[in-house]
C-alpha cells in the first residue's frame, strides 16, 4: 500500500474514533454547562452500555432490540443517577460535586468488573460483508455505522436544541441558568435530561464501537478522559468545539499511533490536554459569541 | 495546660506504640499511614483552603520516590541530597501545570492534574531507559544520615512520624500566619478577598506546590523504605485513595489528615481481609467499589468530614471551659 492510500487508511480510522469522542465531549460539556457539573463518570455510561448491549445480545434478543433497551436502561441508571447523586448535593461547590463524580465513576468500574469479570465481551458488525475498497483504503463497513450514527445523534440534538421547546429551554439554561429559572424554567428538571441524555449518548457510542474495539468493564475511563480532552480542545463552553476537538483528537491519536508509536497514543491525548489547558483554557478553538 | 496535654499524651503514645507492637507488618502498615498522612496534609491544604482538588496526587507521590531511586543507584547521590531533589523537582513540576490553569475561576486543575497523573503513569512504564519500564529498579540504600542508617522498620517508624510531626507543626503555624488567614478568606469568597488585595491566583499556586512538594517527601521516603521501586503503586486510583483520606478526615482541620489516612488504610486492610470470604475469588480491586462509595457519601451526607466532628468536640470543651 502506498503513503497516500495508507494515510486515508489512517484518516478513516480517525474519524471513526473522533466521532466516538465527539460524542462523550458534546455529553460532557452540555451536562457542564447545564449543571456545572464535571462529570468524570461519562464514561462509564460508555462502557456499562456496551456490555449490558453485549449481554442482552448473547440472552437471545435481536441486536436491534439489545441496542434500545441498552441505551433506554443506561438513560434511566443516568437519570437514576442525577436524582440519587447529583440532586441531594446540588447546593454543594463544584469542588464537591466533582469529587461526587469521581466516586461514582469508581463505584461504576468497580460493579461493571463484578457482573461481567475482566475478559472483553463483543457484538457481531451491524451488517455483514468485507471490508469496502474506497479510494484504495480498505474501510470496515462498521466505520461507516458509526459515522452515521454520529452523524445522526449530532443532527438530531441539533434540531432538539434549535427547532423543539425543551431544547431552547435546555440551550437558556446553559447560557444563563439563574435567568432561565427567572422566567420559569426548572433547572432540576433540565439537569435530570441532561444526565439521561448524556447516559443515552454513551451508551450508543459504545454499543457501536463494541465490534471494532471489543469491550470490557474499563473501557470507559480513557473514553471519558479523551471526551474532556476534546471539549477542552473545544472549550468546555462550546457544544460545536467539542464535537470538532473530537474528530481533531481522534484523526492526531490514529496518525501518531501509525506514524510515531502506539504505546504512546494515550500520551499523545493526555499531552494535547495539558497543552489547552495550560495554553488556551478557552479551548484551542474557541472563537467568541454562543455557546450553544 | 489541658490545650497541650492531648497532643503531648499523643506524641508520647505514638514514641511508645513500637515497644508494643512486635508485629512487622503492623509497624509496616502504620509507616505507610504516616506516608500518606504527609501527602493527606498537602492535599487538605489545597483542598480546604484553596479550593481546589488534585486528581493526580499520586504522580508526586511516585516522581518523588522515582528520584530517589534514580538518584541514589544510577547517580549515587548521598541519600540526604536525593531526598531533597525529590521534594523540589515535583514542586517544579506543579508550579509548570498550576500556573496558567489555576488562574481560572474554574476547576480546570482539576482536569489538568487529571491528565497529568495518567501521563505520568504511563511514562514511568514507558521509558524503561530511566525508570526500569513496569519492573521498576531495585537496590535502593536505606535512608543514611550522619552514620544513622534507617535500615530496620522500627528505625523507620520514627523517621517517618518526625517527618509527620515536623509537618503537621509547620502547617499549624501556617494556618495561624497572614498566608493562612488569606487562604481562609480565599475559601470563604475569591472575589472578597481579591478586593481586599489577595492575589487569590498566587496563593492557589502556592498552595498546590507545597503539596506537591510534601507529596514528593512521601514519595522519597516511601523509596528509601521499601528499597524498590515500580509504576503500580502510583495510578490514578492511589491519587483518588488520596482524596478521599483528606475527604473523610475532612478538609481544613488539623486532624482530618491523620484520620483520614488511618481509618482508609485500616478499611483497605480489612477489606482486602473481608472481601474473598463474601465474594469467593475476589481480587483487591473490589476494595474501590467501596471506596467510590464512601467518598460519594461523605461529600453528600458530610462535606466537612470526621475532622469536622472532632473539632466540635474540641469547640465545646473549650466553650465549658469558659
Amino acid at each position: 500500500m502506498d503513503l497516500s492510500s495508507q494515510l486515508l487508511q489512517l484518516l478513516f480510522s480517525g474519524l471513526t474514533l473522533g466521532s466516538i469522542y465527539s460524542l462523550i465531549a458534546l455529553a460532557l460539556v452540555a451536562t457542564y454547562n447545564i449543571t456545572g457539573v464535571l462529570n468524570l463518570a461519562q464514561g462509564e455510561f460508555v462502557a456499562l452500555g456496551a456490555l449490558l448491549a453485549a449481554s442482552i445480545y448473547a440472552a437471545g434478543l435481536p441486536l436491534a432490540a439489545a441496542f434500545l433497551v441498552s441505551v433506554a436502561l443506561i438513560a434511566a441508571l443516568g437519570a437514576l443517577i442525577e436524582r440519587s447523586v447529583i440532586y441531594p448535593a446540588r447546593e454543594s461547590s463544584a469542588l464537591t460535586l466533582i469529587i461526587i463524580t469521581v466516586g461514582l465513576s469508581i463505584s461504576l468500574r468497580g460493579l461493571a468488573l463484578l457482573v461481567w469479570g475482566t475478559e472483553p465481551v463483543s457484538l457481531p458488525a451491524f451488517s455483514s460483508g468485507g471490508p469496502l475498497l474506497l479510494g484504495g483504503a480498505f474501510v470496515n463497513p462498521q466505520t461507516l455505522w458509526i459515522l452515521g450514527m454520529a452523524a445522526a445523534t449530532t443532527s438530531g440534538l441539533y434540531i432538539f436544541f434549535e427547532l423543539t421547546y425543551t431544547g431552547k429551554a435546555v440551550r437558556a439554561c446553559v447560557i444563563n441558568r439563574t435567568a432561565a429559572l427567572l422566567i420559569g424554567i426548572n433547572p432540576g428538571t433540565i439537569s435530570l435530561l441532561a444526565f439521561a441524555g448524556s447516559g443515552a449518548i454513551g451508551a450508543a457510542a459504545g454499543i457501536f464501537i463494541t465490534p471494532v474495539t471489543l469491550a470490557t468493564y474499563d473501557m470507559g475511563f480513557m473514553l471519558g478522559v479523551k471526551g474532556f480532552v476534546a471539549a477542552a480542545i473545544g472549550g468546555m463552553h462550546n457544544i460545536r468545539g467539542a464535537v470538532l476537538g473530537g474528530f481533531i483528537l481522534g484523526i492526531l491519536e490514529v496518525y501518531s499511533a501509525g506514524l510515531i508509536s502506539s504505546g504512546l497514543k494515550d500520551a499523545v491525548a493526555l499531552i494535547v490536554l495539558l497543552a489547552a489547558l495550560m495554553l488556551r483554557p478557552e479551548g484551542l478553538l474557541a472563537i467568541s459569541g454562543r455557546k450553544v | 495546660m489541658k490545650k497541650i496535654a492531648f497532643p503531648v499524651a499523643l506524641i508520647l503514645a505514638f514514641a511508645g506504640l513500637p515497644l508494643l507492637i512486635k508485629s512487622n507488618y503492623l509497624l509496616g502498615i502504620l509507616i505507610i499511614i504516616g506516608l500518606y498522612a504527609i501527602i493527606v496534609i498537602g492535599l487538605g491544604i489545597l483542598m480546604g483552603y484553596a479550593g481546589q482538588v488534585s486528581f493526580g496526587h499520586a504522580a508526586f507521590f511516585g516522581i518523588g520516590g522515582y528520584t530517589v531511586a534514580v538518584l541514589t543507584t544510577a547517580c549515587h547521590w548521598p541519600s540526604i541530597a536525593a531526598l531533597i531533589a525529590a521534594l523540589i523537582l515535583p514542586g517544579l513540576v506543579a508550579a509548570i501545570i498550576g500556573g496558567p490553569t489555576l488562574k481560572l475561576k474554574e476547576l480546570y486543575l482539576a482536569l489538568a492534574t487529571l491528565a497529568f497523573g495518567i501521563l505520568v503513569h504511563i511514562l514511568f512504564n514507558e521509558l524503561k531507559g530511566i525508570t526500569g519500564g513496569p519492573s521498576g529498579l531495585t537496590g535502593i540504600p536505606y535512608f543514611t544520615v550522619g552514620g544513622l542508617v534507617f535500615d530496620r522498620d522500627i528505625r523507620f517508624y520514627y523517621l517517618v512520624w518526625s517527618a509527620v510531626l515536623l509537618v503537621s507543626l509547620g502547617v499549624n503555624n501556617l494556618i495561624h500566619s497572614r498566608v493562612g488567614r488569606a487562604m481562609r478568606a480565599v475559601r470563604e469568597s475569591e472575589h472578597a478577598s481579591e478586593s481586599v488585595g489577595i492575589d487569590t491566583a498566587a496563593l492557589k499556586l502556592q498552595a498546590f506546590v507545597f503539596s506537591a512538594v510534601l507529596a514528593g517527601l512521601a514519595g522519597g521516603l516511601y523509596a528509601f523504605y521499601v528499597t524498590f521501586i515500580s509504576p503500580s503503586p502510583f495510578g490514578f486510583h492511589t491519587s483518588v485513595q488520596f482524596v478521599l483520606m483528606a475527604v473523610v478526615g475532612g478538609l481544613g482541620t488539623f486532624w482530618g489528615p491523620l484520620l483520614g489516612a488511618g481509618l482508609v488504610v485500616a478499611l483497605g486492610e480489612a477489606l482486602r481481609w473481608a472481601t474473598p470470604l463474601v465474594i469467593p475469588g475476589a481480587g483487591g480491586e473490589y476494595q474501590i467499589i467501596f471506596f467510590g462509595a464512601i467518598l460519594m457519601l461523605v461529600m453528600i451526607v458530610k462535606p466537612g468530614g470526621l475532622g469536622a466532628v472532632m473539632d466540635l468536640f474540641k469547640k465545646s470543651e473549650e466553650g465549658e471551659a469558659h
